[in-house]
Parts: structure tokens; C-alpha cells; sequence
């Protein structure tokens, strides 16, 4: 036996906490971790379905397999992108411009 | 307070702790080390709600493999080895962030807790191999549809650092 207003409030708190981590860092990869624990509320809550419901077909649990198989594909598709931008322009910095010039040490 | 109840309460607290050292902290490493506890955690939560299939994929795709990788790009991009405040931004900013967060976070809470009720339920745990069996029949072509977007995605980050590293040094 399990209250439900417990998983539920984990999971609306990741999801917030994430929120924070998206608009509140500059370095791209922390911005991902950001995204990573919004995600992560996002699971807690197909799973806390599955958990009660009994659904026929799994469905919250195979669902979470899913969403953290798309999760994965999508942090190399990220960390790819983040590791080309660093060798380009030196910096991950999100909140500077792409006018800026390649060595940005004069502008920050 | 059911025994479920107080277990779900200590996991669910790391995990909230962890992931709010992970969004605050000033140092770059410590942060994808914190996402690795708050991760973590989570995988307990997994456990205590009844889905032991999904907690292992948990811990094995996201400690071992996701976590793995963000250090490696935090490395690659050479992170500053101690506090820094470069990657953080202003004040203001941060604390409009945080409103928006706590109204994101209100919202959720707003439209889940009713539907939660105020009686403890039953849970039902998942039968690993039912859910084996459900993931190869009814979800197969799902599953399918996913291998290929993992394919998919090992040839985009090959091709995206292989288009990078030819313009290296390249007019921009």
C-alpha cells in the first residue's frame, strides 16, 4: 500500500528542478543534466501509472524502457554536437552569440 | 505512513536533494556526479514502486552509460577543475529561473494531487517476464522503430564529429 501524492510530488520537484537547471546555467552540458532530470520526473511518473493502474500492456513500465533508450540516444546526439561546437569556436558558452569570434576571451 | 510510504520518502529525498545540488552546485565535475546520486535514487524509487526491470535499465543505461558520457564531454570541453562561476549566470537570472521552476513544479503538483486521493493503494509489481513478454509482442515494432533510432543516432555523432573535425581551422 503507497500513497500516490508522494511519487507524484518527486516527480512534479525533478521536473522543476530541471526547469531551474535549463534556464538558469551557460555551459551546454550542465543545460543537458538540466534536461537529463526532467526526463528523469517524466519516468517517475509512467512508472508511478504502471505502478497502480495494471494497465494489460505494461505500459508504463515499457514505456520508461523506451523513454530512457530515446534518452540515451539522445545525450551522444547532444554531447556530438556540444564536443563540434567546443573544437569551433573554444566555448560552450550558450549565452554567447554565434557573432561572437572564435576565441571569446576578449568578450566575456 | 505505510512501510512503502517511508521507504519511497528516503529515496525520493536523495533524489531530490541530489538533483538540486546537481542544478546549484559551482563546480562542473561535482554536478555529473550529483545527477549520478539523484539518478540513482531514482532507480530506488523505481524499485520501491514495484518496477525492478526498469530500475536495473536505470542504473545500467543511466549511471553506467549517460553519466559516463557527460563526464567525458565535460573533460573533452576542459572544465574548470574546481569552483568556478563562469558557467553561472546573473543573479536576477538565476532567481527568475528558480520562480519559473517553483511555477512549473506548482502546476504539476496543482493538476497531480487531486488525482493522487487521500487513500494509500495497492501497487501492483510488474512480473519481469510478462513485461519481456509484452515488450517482444504487443511493443515489438516499437522496439524495433527504437534499435533503429539508436542506429540513427551512433551514425549522426559520427558524421556531426566528423563534419566538425574537417573544419577545424577552417574560415568560419
Amino acid at each position: 500500500m503507497i500513497h500516490l501524492a508522494l511519487p507524484y510530488a518527486v516527480a512534479a520537484a525533478l521536473i522543476g528542478i530541471g526547469t531551474y537547471g535549463v534556464l538558469a546555467r551557460r555551459n551546454a552540458v550542465l543545460v543537458l543534466i538540466g534536461i537529463e532530470l526532467m526526463l528523469a520526473g517524466a519516468g517517475l511518473l509512467l512508472i508511478t501509472a504502471g505502478a497502480v493502474g495494471g494497465d494489460r500492456w505494461h505500459g508504463g513500465n515499457i514505456l520508461t524502457l523506451f523513454v530512457i533508450t530515446i534518452a540515451a540516444a539522445e545525450v551522444v546526439l547532444a554531447l556530438a554536437v556540444i564536443v563540434a561546437v567546443f573544437r569551433r569556436r573554444d566555448s560552450i558558452d550558450i549565452s554567447v552569440t554565434s557573432a561572437a569570434p572564435a576565441h571569446p576571451e576578449g568578450h566575456v | 505512513m505505510t512501510s512503502l510510504d517511508i521507504t519511497f520518502l528516503a529515496t525520493g529525498a536523495v533524489t531530490i536533494a541530489a538533483a538540486l545540488l546537481a542544478v546549484t552546485t559551482r563546480q562542473l565535475v561535482h554536478s555529473a556526479l550529483w545527477l549520478v546520486l539523484s539518478l540513482g535514487g531514482l532507480a530506488g524509487c523505481y524499485l520501491v514502486l514495484g518496477a525492478e526491470l526498469v530500475a536495473l535499465v536505470q542504473v545500467l543505461v543511466y549511471v553506467g552509460a549517460v553519466v559516463v558520457l557527460v563526464i567525458f564531454a565535460l573533460m573533452l570541453t576542459r572544465a574548470p577543475i574546481g569552483p568556478s562561476a563562469e558557467h553561472s549566470t546573473s543573479r536576477l537570472h538565476r532567481a527568475l529561473a528558480a520562480v519559473l521552476g517553483a511555477g512549473v513544479s506548482a502546476l504539476l503538483l496543482a493538476v497531480l494531487l487531486p488525482l493522487a486521493g487521500r487513500e494509500a493503494v495497492a501497487r501492483t509489481p510488474v512480473d519481469s517476464s510478462a513485461l519481456a513478454g509484452d515488450l517482444f509482442g504487443t511493443w515489438v515494432w516499437p522496439f524495433e522503430a527504437i534499435s533503429l533510432l539508436l542506429l540513427s543516432a551512433l551514425i549522426g555523432a559520427f558524421s556531426v564529429s566528423r563534419l566538425a573535425g574537417g573544419q577545424t581551422g577552417g574560415p568560419s
